[in-house]
């Protein structure tokens, strides 16, 4: 156990401190003024696509995951935005540099990073969710294209993208996980229809997408026809990273603590409610639980170790956590934490309550709770798996 | 910047536990607990010649010289082992003296302490947990007056480091006129309470109070490893359980019902892992940390072991009920540390008072 950094380390902290000091202007609220050249700024100096190639448009950096921690503490601490996250940096990027063809790269890559392509991920549908590679979507061979038809549901930014992602059943003879492929295709081919899925919070997060003889080139698979299990796997990998991340549960547990000490009731702090702040102090052990756990799983990977349990649970415990913190704030705010929308009460934007709704499908999202916990039982644990009811 | 135990640490803690799978197996702890003349010598003797009566204390005085990290650590392995070993003092005495002691008061006790012909008990728990049923005691001229209840190895004791109701830090001898030890019989019979009566006990201050306050962390950070160790008893062996037990034709692990209460304690411990590093390790390197993280590692740790003692039982099914399979030792073993030096709620109290959210 060695938690202090080396001079190289601190120094690039300091380095890191300076860039975001030197253009504090650029920011504010946590938000660039101008999106695209802030992700520009950014890569040129290597603080977004770091370690993504020079020649696909990133900074070209090697991997140290220390010093990416270090950017993204320092970035937490100075309220600055941090670089594109989109569907299509954090999870198409990653599985195009393992798997994706050198013509892929180059034509996806450097767009994406730098904004101007947006992209959405077609991987649920209507009947299969947790049982994903139950997918029916299927690519009928035509000529040198696919027609693709069916539809997908949950996808996030449908509405926006330019691009999206998709797993299409390309072998219908072959076994479940096997006819599956992997392909990239315009939003605008003809045949697509998007529509709003508005949830509980009022807002249309989610869409539902209708394909109807959609015309793709083969080409367009990535990672090999029937191989799109795999590739999936690959890219659910990066988006259970995402969203397990301790240091926004832990930059929304401080703003708790925010919450509870300036907000009052009568003349009572809600901080000075014993109970109140009881559920809060079990909130923080569970936050720094997470964060030490992410120290912890840092320095396995650095040292290119499994990580076992302390990795699996992440996902599981972090959404759990985000939506528990939530509650509390709603729970703190007493009838005030009823409102939402708009109106001189208001708090926060009625940030807490779109977080404690929109945290549930966190929850569910990414693999649901159950999925995980029979992840981690089986893989973490070596429980055997529930027999096949194929098989009696 | 490396979070992660060392080769040496890690093999610290396997050696321990090899040590304990011999000298204090279940079957040993069994006749440990049911005879109270039965004072674990054997065990003792064998824990002082693997060197952890002085795994704190420096090597000048003869001890191993380790952190509390490493205290935590071996502290995890015997709450594995459900160990009959009175570890709080070990570990406790020795930073009593570091912190608060005279070079003299170091230099008569240190050497003993670390060979194991000492051993020693703290007894701090009114100042810390509040005192219960009359309990407390008042120093003056040199001499203790009163009582202090739930103290760890107090029967035993050739040394008891005291706090009166102040906070101050006394020394007393085992063989000191007007001490009177009591057994306090509980539900963990694998550790032995004491009630300490002093009536004009000679005693020796310490020449600083400091040191109750690192007394307290350092405690909250073995009880949270102890309740560490054997929370990942109680996992693996419900675990191993739902491999091998067979209902309806199928090992029970096969079924989700029993699988997810599996990954549920799993997904609770793992993290409370990393926590209780942590809390060890800002003991000695982080100061201004170390009273937040140990009231939460010990608080959190409490938490997690009730939701784990409880469901490892359950998986276990009727057999995890009965003695013949000795599931309770751990159960109990845990639900000892829960209250021991205050309750979680207590305890975070602290946890809230160390970081300024209520005034100190």
């Amino acid at each position: 156990m060695d938690l202090t950094l080396t001079p190289e380390m601190a120094a690039f902290r300091d380095e890191v401190r300076a860039f975001l000091e030197a253009h504090a202007d650029d920011y504010a609220g946590g938000a660039p003024k101008d999106a695209k050249a802030w992700q520009k700024r950014l890569i040129d100096n290597g603080y977004a696509a770091r370690t993504i190639p020079r020649e696909y448009g990133g900074y070209g950096a090697e991997p140290d995951i220390l010093k990416s921690r270090i950017i993204a503490e320092e970035f937490m601490r100075a309220e600055a935005p941090r670089g594109l996250a989109g569907q299509g940096v954090s999870m198409l990027v990653p599985t195009l540099l393992e798997v994706g063809s050198e013509e892929q790269k180059w034509q996806w890559i450097g767009p994406t990073l730098r904004g101007e392509v947006v992209w959405c991920q077609g991987y649920s549908e209507p009947g299969a969710g947790s049982d994903l590679a139950s997918l029916q979507t299927k690519a009928v061979e035509d000529g040198d294209d696919f027609l693709i038809s069916g539809s997908k549901i949950w996808t996030s930014t449908a509405q926006l993208a330019d691009m999206i992602f998709c797993l299409v059943r390309t072998e219908p003879e072959a076994a479940k996980h096997e006819g599956i492929s992997y392909i990239l295709f315009s939003m605008k081919t003809p045949g697509i229809e998007v529509r709003p899925l508005t949830t509980m919070t009022g807002q249309a997060e989610f869409n539902e997408v209708f394909f109807t003889d959609v015309r793709v080139p083969k080409a367009n698979v990535v990672g090999g026809r029937g191989r799109g299990w795999f590739v999936a796997n690959t890219t659910l990998k990066h988006e259970r990273g995402m969203l397990g991340d301790p240091n926004a549960t832990e930059a929304r547990l401080n703003s708790l603590i925010e919450l509870m000490k300036a907000e009052t009731v009568g003349a009572e702090r809600i901080i000075d409610n014993p109970i109140f702040r009881d559920r809060l102090m079990q909130l923080q052990a569970r936050v720094f639980s997470m964060k030490f756990n992410g120290l912890r799983l840092l320095t396995a990977a650095q040292a290119g170790e499994n990580s076992g349990l302390a990795g699996l649970v992440v996902k599981l415990q972090g959404c759990e956590l985000n939506h528990q913190i939530a509650a509390l704030a709603i729970d703190a705010l007493g009838e005030l934490g009823i409102l939402y929308h708009d109106g001189p009460h208001l708090r926060a934007k009625g940030g807490w309550q779109r977080n404690y709704m929109f945290d549930l499908g966190l929850i569910i999202g990414g693999g649901t709770a159950q999925i995980q916990k029979n992840i981690i039982a089986e893989r973490g644990l070596g429980l055997p798996r529930e027999p096949s009811p194929a098989k009696g | 910047m490396r979070f992660a135990l060392s080769q040496e640490q890690r093999m610290l803690q396997d050696s321990l536990a090899r040590t304990l799978a011999e000298a204090s197996s279940l079957e040993r702890v069994r006749r440990f607990a049911g005879d109270p003349k039965d004072k674990g010598a054997d065990i003792w003797q064998a824990m002082a010649e693997f060197g952890l009566a002085g795994i704190v204390v420096p090597e000048a005085f003869g001890g191993l010289g380790l952190g509390l990290l490493e205290a935590a650590l071996a502290s995890e392995a015997l709450g594995a082992a459900v160990a009959p070993v009175a570890f709080m003092g070990v570990v406790l005495a020795p930073i009593a003296l570091m912190r608060g002691g005279s070079e003299a008061q170091r230099a008569e006790w240190l050497p003993k302490l670390a060979s194991g012909e000492v051993m020693a008990a703290a007894a701090i728990s009114e100042p810390i947990a509040g005192p219960r049923d009359g309990a407390g005691v008042t120093a003056a001229d040199g001499k203790l007056n009163g009582k202090a209840l739930f103290v760890p190895g107090g029967l035993a004791a050739g040394l008891i480091v005291a706090a009166d109701r102040t906070g101050g830090l006394h020394l007393v001898r085992g063989d000191a006129a007007g001490l009177t030890r009591t057994l306090m019989p509980g539900i963990d019979e694998t550790r032995r309470l004491a009630e300490l009566s002093f009536i004009d006990t000679p005693a020796e201050p310490l020449v600083s109070n400091e040191a109750l306050g690192a007394l307290r962390d350092a405690a909250w950070v073995i009880l949270a490893a102890d309740t560490l160790g054997a929370s990942q008893v109680m996992l693996d062996k419900a675990v191993a359980y739902a491999k091998e037990r067979r209902q309806f034709g199928r090992v029970i692990g096969s079924f989700q019902a029993v699988k997810h209460l599996c990954a549920e304690m799993a997904a609770e411990l793992e993290p409370a892992r990393a926590l209780v590093w942590y809390a060890a390790y800002a003991f000695d390197h982080a100061p201004d940390e170390a009273s937040l993280m140990a009231a939460h590692a010990k608080a959190h740790l409490s938490e997690i072991s009730r939701f784990i003692a409880r469901t490892s039982t359950e998986v276990h099914g009727g057999i995890g009920m009965t003695d013949l399979l000795g599931l309770h030792y751990w159960f109990k073993r845990i639900g000892m540390n829960r209250q021991l030096l205050g309750g979680p709620e207590k305890v975070r109290e602290m946890a809230a008072r160390a970081q300024g959210l209520i005034p100190a």
